[in-house]
C-alpha cells in the first residue's frame, strides 16, 4: 500500500461571483416567487479524471500553469476538499504547507501561537511543550518569542510558521510554494529541512513554478494542464515537454499579439500617433518576422536566423527611398540599427507596391524583449513613414548572460605549472 | 450523523486551545473583559427594573433578582448566535489551509460564550443573597438545566454558522430575530401575567421551559418537576440533532464558500 493514492479524481467548483442569491432575503424573494434559484449553478471543472500515486519515500513534483488544479490537488490530498467523483487515499499524519502561519492571532505572542498552531497541525499540547525551543531556534526569533505576532514582519511571521510546520513531524508532507520566503539564510535552512525530510524516507509532494527546483528535487513529476494530468513521469522528460509546451503558446501568443498590432496599423494608415509618423509619400504596409521561409514567429532562440520582412507602397513617387530598421531593448537601449544609405545598398526602380527583406543571420542577443523599428525616409532624413516600437519579439536563451548581445568566443584554460 | 461529534472527541485539544484562546482575548491583561461580560447584564437589570418597577410601577417583588436570572442564560444563547454568524466565516483561513472539522468553530464558540456564562453566576448569586434569596436542594437541577440549554444553542449555532456562510445577511436578521424572541420569553415578566389566552403563544417558544426552570430553580427555591426536564431535554436534544443534520448538509461547501 503506497502512501498517497489518487484514483479518477474530478473536483467541480461553483462559480461564486454569479452566484444569484447571496442573501438570505433574495433567496426568500426568489422562492417566493417561485423562480428556480438555478438549479445548477456555473460551475468550473478544477481537476478531471486525475490519476497517480507516490510510493513511500518519493517525492512529487506537481507543475502546470496558474489555474491549472495544482492547488486544488493539494488541498484535496491535505483532506480540506473532498472529490466529487473518484478515491484520495493518504497514510500516515499529513503536513500541509499552504499557507505558513494559518490560524496566526495577531494580539497572541509566538509562544502562544506556537501552541495553537501547533494543535491545528496536528501536535499535542506536549509534545509541542517538547519542541517549543527548537520551534523557536529553528525560526530565529528567540528575542521576540514574547510579544504580539502583529508586531512580527512577513518573514518573522513565515519563519515562525514553517518552523512549526516542519516540527509537526508528518509522514507526507505537502508544500505549495511557500518557500520563496524570508531571506537567503532561511530559505538555505527550509531546504536543509525539507532534505532531511527526504532522507529519513518521508513522502513529499510539491507544488512549484520554479522548474529547477522540481528537477533538482523530485523523483517523480505530474504536469497539469486544465485539470487534467498531461503527462507524469521521470522529472527531466515530463518537465522538458512542458517547457516545449509553454514556448509553443507563448509563441503562439506573440503571433496573435502581432496581428493585432499590424491589423490596427493597416486599419488606421494615415494617423499619427507617437509609434507612427512620417508623409506617406512611401507607406510601410505591414512588417513581418519569419525564422525559415513560411513560418511567421516572434519568439526566438539565442543565435536563430531571422529575416524581417517589410512590405511597402508607393503613393507618390519620389526621388531617393532609404529603407531602414533598429533592434531595440525593451527597456529602450538602441542594439543596433542599419539602414540602406550606410550600407550603400542601391535601390532598384520601387513600383507601386513590394518587399524589402533583410536577413539577420544570427540573432545573438541574450534573452529578453526587444522590439523593432522599421522607417522608410529620403536621403536627407525626411520621414515618409516611420514605425517606432510598434513591433515585439522575445529572445529566449537556456544561458544566464548578461549585457546585450552575445560576442561570438571560445574559452581557453592553459596551466602554466601543473600542480606537483 | 455520528461522525460529526467523533470529529470533536478526536480534536478536543484543539477546541480546549482555541476556546482559550478565545477567553484570553476576551480577559487578556485587564479586568475589563470580566467587568463587560458583568457590567453588560447589569445594566440590563438596572434598566429594565427602572422602567419596569419605577416608571410602569410593577409591584413584583425581587424585580431586579427575576431578571437577572433570565438575563444571563439569555446572553449566553444571543451571544452564541451572534458569535455564531461569524465563528466559520473568521475560521475561513484556517479551515482553507490546515484540515480539521469545520464544527470546532461554532463549537469553540458555544463553549466560550458558555464559560462567560459560567463566570457571571457569582453575580448573580450576589445579586440573590443581596434581595434575601434562600438557596436550597432545588440549585441541584441548574446542571441538568444547562445541559439542555447547551444541546438547544449548540444546535441552532451550528445551523446559524453553516448558514452564514453562504448567505452573509444573517447578521442582521438574526438581531431582529433575536430582539422578538427576547421579548416573547419569560425573561422580563413571570409567566403567571401572561393572560391564559396567551399562554398558548408561550409554550410555542422552545426557549420558555427554559427560563421558568431558572426561575423556579434560582429564585423561588422550588424543585423542577421531572416533567419539565423530560421537555428540556428532548427540546434540547431534537434542535441539536436538527443542527447537525443541516450542518452535514453543508459541510463539504462550507470551505469552498468561505
Amino acid at each position: 500500500m503506497v502512501p498517497i493514492q489518487v484514483d479518477g479524481v474530478s473536483k467541480r467548483f461553483r462559480r461564486q461571483t454569479v452566484q444569484p442569491s447571496t442573501t438570505l432575503k433574495s433567496a426568500i424573494v426568489d422562492f417566493l416567487r417561485g423562480r428556480k434559484v438555478s438549479e445548477s449553478p456555473a460551475t468550473f471543472q478544477a481537476l478531471k479524471d486525475v490519476t497517480f500515486a507516490v510510493p513511500s519515500g518519493h517525492t512529487l513534483g506537481i507543475i502546470g500553469r496558474n489555474g491549472s488544479g495544482k492547488s486544488t490537488l493539494l488541498k484535496l490530498l491535505a483532506g480540506i476538499y473532498r472529490p466529487d467523483h473518484g478515491k484520495i487515499g493518504v497514510r500516515g499524519k499529513v503536513g500541509a504547507l499552504l499557507e505558513l502561519g494559518a490560524g496566526f492571532h495577531p494580539e497572541f505572542s509566538g509562544r502562544e501561537n506556537i501552541l495553537i498552531n501547533g494543535i491545528v497541525l496536528g501536535l499535542s499540547k506536549r509534545e509541542v511543550r517538547q519542541h517549543l525551543d527548537d520551534i523557536i531556534r529553528f525560526a530565529e526569533l528567540e528575542e521576540f518569542i514574547d510579544e504580539p505576532v502583529k508586531t512580527y514582519s512577513v518573514g518573522m511571521y513565515m519563519r515562525l510558521g514553517f518552523s512549526v510546520a516542519v516540527h509537526a513531524d508528518p509522514d507526507v508532507l505537502l508544500v505549495d510554494e511557500i518557500l520563496a520566503v524570508g531571506d537567503e539564510g532561511f530559505f538555505q535552512k527550509c531546504y536543509d529541512k525539507l532534505a532531511a525530510f527526504r532522507r529519513r524516507g518521508k513522502t513529499i509532494v510539491l507544488v512549484s513554478h520554479d522548474l529547477s527546483t522540481v528537477s533538482r528535487w523530485c523523483d517523480t513529476v505530474v504536469w497539469l494542464e486544465n485539470g487534467r494530468i498531461q503527462d507524469q513521469g521521470m522529472p527531466q522528460r515530463v518537465i522538458d515537454l512542458y517547457r516545449q509546451h509553454v514556448a509553443a503558446q507563448e509563441a503562439e501568443v506573440a503571433v496573435g499579439e502581432h496581428l493585432r498590432i499590424a491589423a490596427e496599423v493597416s486599419q488606421a494608415p494615415e494617423v499619427e500617433t507617437a509609434n507612427r509618423w512620417g508623409s506617406r509619400e512611401v507607406e510601410i504596409v505591414s512588417v513581418k518576422m519569419f525564422h525559415t521561409s513560411r513560418q511567421e514567429r516572434y519568439v526566438y532562440q539565442s543565435g536563430e536566423s531571422v529575416r524581417v520582412v517589410v512590405h511597402y507602397r508607393v503613393h507618390h513617387p519620389v526621388p531617393d527611398t532609404v529603407f531602414g530598421i533598429a533592434l531595440m531593448r525593451s527597456d529602450g537601449l538602441w542594439c543596433y540599427g542599419t539602414n540602406t544609405a550606410v550600407e550603400d545598398i542601391s535601390l532598384p526602380p520601387l513600383g507601386e507596391e513590394g518587399n524589402v527583406e533583410i536577413l539577420l543571420e544570427r540573432l545573438d542577443f541574450v534573452a529578453g524583449t526587444y522590439y523593432l523599428d522599421v522607417a522608410v525616409h529620403a536621403l536627407d532624413g525626411y520621414p515618409y513613414d516611420y514605425h517606432h516600437g510598434l513591433y515585439s519579439f522575445t529572445v529566449k536563451s537556456d544561458l544566464q548572460e548578461v549585457g546585450v548581445c552575445r560576442i561570438p568566443h571560445s574559452w581557453a584554460i592553459k596551466p602554466l605549472v601543473a600542480v606537483s | 450523523m455520528t461522525t460529526i461529534f467523533q470529529e470533536l472527541l478526536a480534536y478536543r485539544v484543539l477546541i480546549q486551545t482555541l476556546v482559550v484562546r478565545d477567553l484570553k482575548a476576551r480577559y487578556r491583561g485587564s479586568t475589563l473583559g470580566l467587568l463587560w461580560t458583568l457590567l453588560n447584564p447589569l445594566l440590563h437589570m438596572a434598566i429594565y427594573a427602572l422602567v419596569f418597577s419605577v416608571y410602569i410601577r410593577n409591584e413584583m417583588e425581587r424585580y431586579p433578582a427575576f431578571l437577572l436570572c433570565g438575563i444571563l442564560p439569555w446572553t449566553w444563547l444571543s451571544s452564541a448566535l451572534f458569535l455564531g454568524t461569524t465563528a466559520i466565516i473568521e475560521g475561513g483561513s484556517m479551515l482553507k489551509k490546515v484540515f480539521f472539522p469545520p464544527q470546532i468553530l461554532p463549537t469553540v464558540t458555544v463553549i466560550a460564550t458558555f464559560i462567560n456564562f459560567l463566570l457571571s453566576l457569582p453575580l448573580l448569586f450576589g445579586v440573590l443573597l443581596l434581595f434575601g434569596v434562600t438557596f436550597g436542594w432545588s440549585l441541584l437541577a441548574l446542571p441538568l438545566i444547562m445541559t439542555a440549554q447547551f444541546a438547544l444553542t449548540l444546535g441552532l449555532t451550528l445551523i446559524i454558522s453553516a448558514v452564514s456562510v453562504r448567505y452573509r445577511d444573517i447578521p442582521p436578521i438574526l438581531g431582529h430575530v433575536l430582539t422578538f424572541w427576547f421579548f416573547l420569553t419569560p425573561i422580563i415578566y413571570p409567566v403567571s401575567s401572561v393572560p391564559e389566552r396567551f399562554r398558548a403563544l408561550l409554550s410555542f417558544n422552545p426557549a420558555t421551559p427554559f427560563f421558568v426552570a431558572y426561575q423556579e430553580a434560582l429564585l423561588y427555591n422550588r424543585l423542577v418537576p421531572w416533567e419539565a426536564f423530560g421537555v428540556m431535554i428532548g427540546l434540547g436534544g431534537v434542535v441539536l440533532l436538527v443542527g447537525v443534520l443541516i450542518f452535514e448538509r453543508f459541510r463539504w461547501s462550507l470551505v469552498e464558500e468561505v
